[in-house]
């Protein structure tokens, strides 16, 4: 049991260490000294509070996205429509803003509101996509595809169409919402303790959704042989449309929380592609939920410290992207690797 | 709108559609083989920065297209290895290449952003081009969009009236059958996943060579073309020819976008822009739609005559998956 654990951690820092010469031997072919480049990065995500709590208010998007992705990757969906549900949220906070933003209703209430219409907005998004695949025939990754397409196409429409700045529309999104509607921060930060309190719920939420419920349990059975679990009772595509639905609702809220922390508007690119991230996230942890919180961490980090390159070394700051492609690619060949090595 | 002006418009539509032409074709001639290759949009990102780049670099417009293919096959291959011989996730190991392809084409392209490069010429097709109509609409473009009309032809011949293009349905429809048959099952998804990922490497030179030349980074406007290129080949129902008429429909449609934009002023452009892919998606249900269970039940209660005109329709747009697309194959 031991000798197992101990070849378990050997490939996967196996698989670290080809990630890093192969990140490595990308960077010596930009020109690029790596070491100086790493140490960088790790500067700019952990160099002093400000740098890291830019990681956490980075963080909280991509773990609520991670989160809602371990549901529908247990049930065995690829629900790459996350971006979309995350648009969606953004897009159902800030309607829900607009509304109530001149109303007599205290600040924390209207800001609770919003927050609950964009996970439903994520909600609606997702079902979306459950019900082409459950009644459409549709698969869920196509399906998703084009409704993350067409929600960027609704986000653009309502910036320079309904919810136009008074005088001319542009990119840059709609009227900033009055500061009283954001959500409130830590002093002299741009940190919301509110944000990382929702996304430390929604993985304690997952967490305990897999290891100690029943719903939990059947979810899993429908994704590892939704035939077999149907014979043996269990209403496989209410299971299907149900993880869909939880995964639109953690979407959601990584867009209310965009929007309501981060933004304080409605802005062209607002998911900031943390549901595709989220999936890299979900994949190297390998769908299990203990490590997606640390590995989130990462990422984020990752994203965050790369923020300077450009200045400091006049490189470009999607190495992050970079990096985690790697890293997931090589965790993802190594595995293949090993599994074929066992079988001889 | 005069009708010169109409034939010149419409031979811009073929001529920017043409790159999505060989991006749509490689990915069906993948998928027919039964694999699924996802990592389109960053292999065409990858594929014209380096195109882009080989090009500008050596002065060669050829270098450029001949990198582009060997980025696309190089991608392929991992996608190959992955899945035939290691048996990894296809959609996973696709998915992560996207992603990665994308971020090295913005991180290794930054030294070329802006930078002046070689351009593909026009070339019009000696007396053909001064017919009426036909000549500005289909004699007079460059290379690639002459191959691009040459290759939707090829495919499709090959696909349906060869033997080898026979074998190639059967790799992906009943790989076991093929087997027995005596196809080298592994060999030929290999074979024709790389292919097939030569011909999608071909649309990224052929974006910055060519339709929309240079390198931008960032903001070149390429990001999301290998996404919509995958929705088509759906959309295509595994067809050459049905394919390429997904692609100029949906080049049409952008190109009506900005034609109407003086017309509906109402609407903004931006919006005008992206109209065509909540039809694509509505294109993607009525494809898919003839396959779900409750169709058919449904369907068995209406009066006959309906029934019959319904399924008729539904038979006309629908298309089914090669049986085996995503599955590994197992010779023991």
């Amino acid at each position: 049991m031991r000798s197992a654990a101990v070849t378990n951690v050997l490939w996967k820092l196996g698989a670290v260490g080809l990630a890093l010469v192969l990140t490595t031997g990308v960077l010596v072919a930009a020109g690029a000294p790596p070491l100086a480049a790493y140490r960088n990065i790790l500067n700019g995500a952990f160099g002093d509070w400000g740098n890291f709590s830019d990681v956490l208010i980075a963080w909280v998007p991509l773990m609520l996205a991670t989160s809602g992705l371990l549901i529908t990757f247990v049930a065995g969906l690829w629900n790459i429509g996350i971006e979309g549900q995350i648009t969606l949220g953004a897009i159902g906070t800030t309607w829900a803003l607009r509304l109530l933003q001149d109303s007599s209703l205290p600040p924390g209430l209207i800001i609770l509101l919003a927050v609950l219409t964009g996970m439903v907005g994520g909600a609606v998004w997702a079902s979306l996509a459950g019900a082409l695949k459950t009644f459409g025939g549709v698969n869920e990754i196509f399906g998703g595809l084009g409704l993350n397409f067409v929600a960027v196409a609704l986000t653009v429409y309502l910036i320079f169409g309904p919810w136009k700045r008074p005088g001319v529309a542009s990119m840059s999104g709609t009227v900033p919402f009055d500061p009283a509607l954001w959500l409130p921060t830590l002093e002299g930060s741009r940190l919301s303790p509110w944000a990382v309190a929702l996304a430390v719920a929604s993985i304690v939420f997952v967490y305990i959704l897999f290891r100690g419920t029943y719903y939990g349990l059947r979810l899993k059975a429908v994704g590892k042989n939704p035939h077999a679990a149907y014979l043996l009772g269990v209403p496989t595509w209410q299971y299907m449309m149900s993880a869909f639905v939880l995964c639109g609702l953690f979407a959601g809220a990584a867009g209310a929380v965009q929007v309501t922390a981060v933004y304080h508007r409605l802005i062209p690119s607002i998911s900031s592609g943390y549901g595709y991230l989220g999936l890299m996230v979900a994949m190297l942890v390998n769908y299990q939920a203990i490590w997606a919180a640390p590995v989130a961490l990462f990422f984020a980090a990752l994203n965050i410290g790369s923020i300077q390159l450009p200045i400091v070394l006049k490189l470009d700051s999607t190495l992050a992207g970079v990096i985690q492609g790697t890293l997931v690619l090589s965790v993802l060949l190594v595995e293949g690797v090993r599994q074929k090595w066992t079988q001889r | 709108m005069s009708t010169d002006a109409l034939f010149i418009g419409l031979a811009g539509v073929l001529f920017s559609a043409s790159p999505l032409i060989f991006a749509v074709i490689g990915e069906t001639i993948t998928e027919r083989a039964g694999v699924i290759n996802l990592s389109m949009n960053g292999t065409i990102l990858l594929a014209a920065m380096g195109g882009f780049g080989a090009a500008a670099s050596t002065g060669s417009l050829l270098a450029g297209f001949a990198a582009g293919m060997l980025i696309g096959a190089v991608v392929a291959l991992v996608v190959a290895f992955a899945s035939i011989t290691l048996k990894q996730s296809q959609v996973a190991v696709g998915f992560v290449l996207a992603l990665l392809c994308r971020d090295l084409a913005y991180f290794l392209g930054n030294p070329y952003v802006g930078q002046a490069g070689p351009r593909l010429s026009f070339v019009p097709v000696p007396i053909l081009s001064s017919l009426p109509a036909l000549g500005p609409l289909l004699f007079n473009h460059d290379v690639m969009t002459y191959l691009s009309f040459v290759l939707v032809i090829v495919a499709w011949t090959y696909l349906y009236k060869t033997r080898p293009g026979l074998m190639l349905q059967g790799i992906g429809e009943r790989p076991a059958a093929a087997f027995v048959r005596g196809a080298n099952v592994k060999a030929l998804r290999y074979f024709y996943t790389l292919l097939g990922g030569a011909l999608i490497g071909l649309a990224g030179p052929m974006y910055s060579l060519s339709v929309k030349a240079g390198w931008k980074g960032t903001i070149s406007g390429l990001d999301g073309l290998g996404w919509i290129a995958l929705a088509i080949t759906i959309f295509g129902g595994w067809n050459p020819l049905r394919a390429a008429f997904g692609v100029y429909l949906f080049a049409l449609l952008q190109w009506l976008g900005i034609v109407l934009q003086p017309v509906l002023p109402g609407i903004p452009s931006q919006v005008l822009q992206v109209a065509p892919f909540p039809l694509m998606i509505m294109a993607l249900l009525l494809v898919n739609i003839g396959n779900a269970e409750w169709v058919t039940r449904t369907l068995a209660r209406l009066p006959e005559r309906t029934r019959h005109a319904i399924a008729r329709i539904l038979r006309a747009m629908r298309a089914s998956p090669p049986a085996s697309l995503g599955v590994p194959f197992d010779s023991e």
